[in-house]
């Protein structure tokens, strides 16, 4: 029997029980799509995490406040500590002459503020910084300009917004030279400043250290005059990170060391009470978090897996139960010349139409629900989904391999009737 | 064309031997119409499914056209039924859900022909059923049935169709009218027939009858006087063996 004839006759011998045959369809369906569609949203948070690690920049090392145990990085990052650094560090690090490999350093304040424009407001992370920044991060103005060496030495009232909060406060309109409110503190008591807008951030997106299109930058010493408790006792100002940009990676062990050494020499410690990250650091960490929820996404794709096995389980079921209702026309198939084989053949295509049918369905379903859940927000968290095509030819090349697995049997019972008791079953 | 001996062929109920055929010397000759008749139990249909070669003796040799068949295996036996025998079934067994052209086309599926809905049209309007052809079995009449099986049995241009008590399933009128279509293609076309039947006057057909008891031949004798009348109630004419 030829192929063709093959086929045609399994999708007739389908149609003929449409409902059983949908309904056999139907756990393979889910299976697949399910598998696709938590595959692809594994995908997506992998590639998430690539993409912020990407976004910080490149070649970085951050120096943030910290016990000496060096090893102790989860508390260096999250958790609160003394702050050890001042922008007078950040200064010193920036000296070409002693560190020829340094080539920018930008020293840090973050605070969470409210932001006020016109009849809008806003939450925000405020950042105070240096002119340095920009290249340090690797991250640009797009509009106007980032805070001058001017406006440091002046304390001026300036600041350049993240794309989002500009469309926040502002939407269409240009925000450049327009006044923003800024308010610290509780609401009843808030210490508030009126800055100028100088310029709008280039868009960004999320990286390793959260959404930086949600950010507002100032000059660091305006930052530190008006903010009290920034200030050190010695009358120096504090910093809670200082990012280091080196030419190369290979640089990194050395700029490590020597800064460190810089570093207790100038707090006159013998135990570090700072912490150096590198780029890596910071991604491990990202990445550790992550993983936590990719894990989950995998045990969740393996258990859609197992509806998979399950589906199979279902068409052999059918199958047998197909060929036991058939057995005459098994017999009749067979008086009239039907080898082995052509039999084999009918019931195994006929379990692989229905599981190939069903993957491709699946394939469908899957790709589509993808599509939907990419960048929605489910259970608490932001869902970025990514269908590959290695996901997609796994899921569909796995249900024709159940199809064939779960398909076999049934169809080798068929091949092997005898046709006088086949032809005389009732 | 067709030469058994010594055949035997004993079925296990259980533990149990249970011999159906014992020691079958047949020959039959091409262009032949016998008929084997006997009780039930006697063997008849085992002696059919070895003659169709859907069954194997236990001992004793087939030759089907001058090949031995008894030492083939069970894909040369498919292709044998293919090529050379036609079965026509007291329960038609057709296929419930084809058209009657398809049924006619099964056989050609298991084999390489590229003309197949054509012949089997021919078939079916060799046997006036030109107007059936897209009707399915429950649509038919059990004659138009029967002749929709004698049709598929036809459409491989067989050297030798076996009937299993083709007109068991329909009334008088209808099983002559059955047994006058085989008349006329053992006739008309020499296709050799081989019956099994119970019926005297359905045996009554076949210029040769052969008595089966206990699995042996008791009897093999020629008709002198087959069945002759192409009209009428052939029924109440029946001549004796």
């Amino acid at each position: 029997m030829s192929i063709i004839d093959t086929i045609r006759s399994a999708i007739a011998a389908l149609a003929a029980n449409k409902l059983r045959s949908s309904l056999t369809m139907l756990g393979i369906i889910i299976g697949v799509s399910a598998v696709i569609t938590l595959m692809a949203v594994g995908q997506g948070s992998q590639k998430g995490v690539t993409e912020r690690i990407r976004g910080l920049g490149s070649n970085l090392l951050f120096i943030r406040p910290g016990q000496s145990q060096a090893s102790d990085v989860q508390s260096a990052v999250y958790g609160g500590q003394a702050l050890t650094l001042v922008d007078e560090d950040a200064y010193a690090i920036n000296d070409p002459e002693q560190f020829p490999y340094v080539e920018g350093v930008a020293p840090q304040v973050d605070f969470e503020a409210r932001l006020i424009a016109g009849g809008e407001n806003t939450t925000t992370t405020v950042i105070g910084t240096t002119p340095g920044y920009q290249y340090v991060r690797d991250f640009y103005v797009g509009k106007g300009q980032f805070i001058s060496e001017d406006d440091i030495a002046r304390k001026g009232l300036v600041a350049v917004l993240g794309d989002r909060v500009a469309e926040t406060l502002f939407g269409d309109r240009d925000p450049i030279g327009k006044s923003v409110r800024l308010a610290v503190g509780p609401a009843t008591m808030a210490l508030t400043f009126n800055f100028r807008v100088i310029g709008v951030m280039e868009p960004k997106g999320a990286t390793a250290i959260g959404d930086e299109d949600d950010l507002m930058f100032i000059p660091l010493p305006t930052m530190q005059a008006r903010i009290p408790f920034l200030r050190h006792p010695q009358g120096l100002s504090n910093v809670f990170q200082i990012s280091v940009k080196v030419s190369s990676r290979g640089d990194f062990d050395r700029a490590e060391r020597e800064i460190s050494a810089l570093l207790r020499e100038r707090h006159n410690v013998d135990k570090d009470d700072f912490v150096i990250l590198t780029q890596s650091d910071v991604a491990n960490l990202e990445a550790a978090e992550t993983e936590i929820s990719q894990t989950l996404w995998a045990a969740m794709a393996a258990i859609a897996g197992i509806s998979l096995v399950v589906g199979g389980i279902g068409i052999m079921n059918i199958m047998l139960v197909s060929v036991t209702e058939r057995i005459r026309e098994i017999g009749i198939r067979k008086a009239m010349g039907a080898r082995q084989s052509d039999i084999l053949m009918q019931f195994l295509v006929e379990a692989l139409m229905v599981t190939m049918a069903g993957g491709a369905i699946g394939v469908i379903l899957g790709v589509t629900l993808s599509t939907l859940a990419d960048g929605r927000t489910i259970l608490e968290q932001s869902v970025q989904a990514e269908v590959s095509l290695v996901a997609v030819i796994l899921a569909f090349g796995v249900s024709a391999v159940i199809g064939l697995f779960f398909g076999i049997y049934p169809a080798y019972n068929a091949s092997r009737l005898n046709p006088i008791e086949a032809l005389h079953h009732e | 064309m067709v030469k058994l001996t010594d055949i035997t062929k004993v079925y296990l109920a259980g533990d149990v031997p249970v011999p159906a055929l014992r020691g079958i010397n047949l020959g039959i000759q091409e262009g032949e119409f016998l008929a084997i008749m006997g009780p039930s139990g006697s063997g008849k249909s085992t002696l059919l499914n070895i003659l169709g070669c859907l069954d194997k003796p236990t001992s004793g040799t087939y030759e089907l056209d001058g090949l031995e068949v008894s030492a083939l295996d069970e894909g040369h036996l498919a292709v044998i039924r293919n090529r050379k025998v036609g079965f026509v079934f007291q329960s038609f067994n057709l296929l419930r859900r084809l058209p009657a052209v398809e049924q006619v086309e099964l056989p050609l599926l298991y084999r390489a022909v590229s003309n197949r809905r054509d012949r089997a049209l021919q078939a079916l309007s060799d046997l006036g059923l030109a107007d059936r052809v897209t009707h399915r079995p429950p649509q038919l009449s059990g004659g138009e049935q029967q002749r929709v099986g004698i049709a598929r049995c036809l459409v491989t241009n067989p050297s030798l169709i076996l009937a299993d008590e083709p007109t068991g399933a329909l009334d008088t009128a209808t099983g002559h009218e059955i047994m006058r279509i085989f008349q006329r293609l053992n006739g008309e076309r020499r296709i050799t027939i081989v019956v099994v039947t119970h019926e005297r006057e359905i045996a009554a057909y076949a210029h040769r009858i052969v008595h089966l008891q206990d699995g042996q031949i008791v009897s093999d004798e020629p008709n002198s006087s087959p069945e002759r009348s192409p009209g009428g109630d052939g029924g109440s004419e029946a001549s004796t063996a």
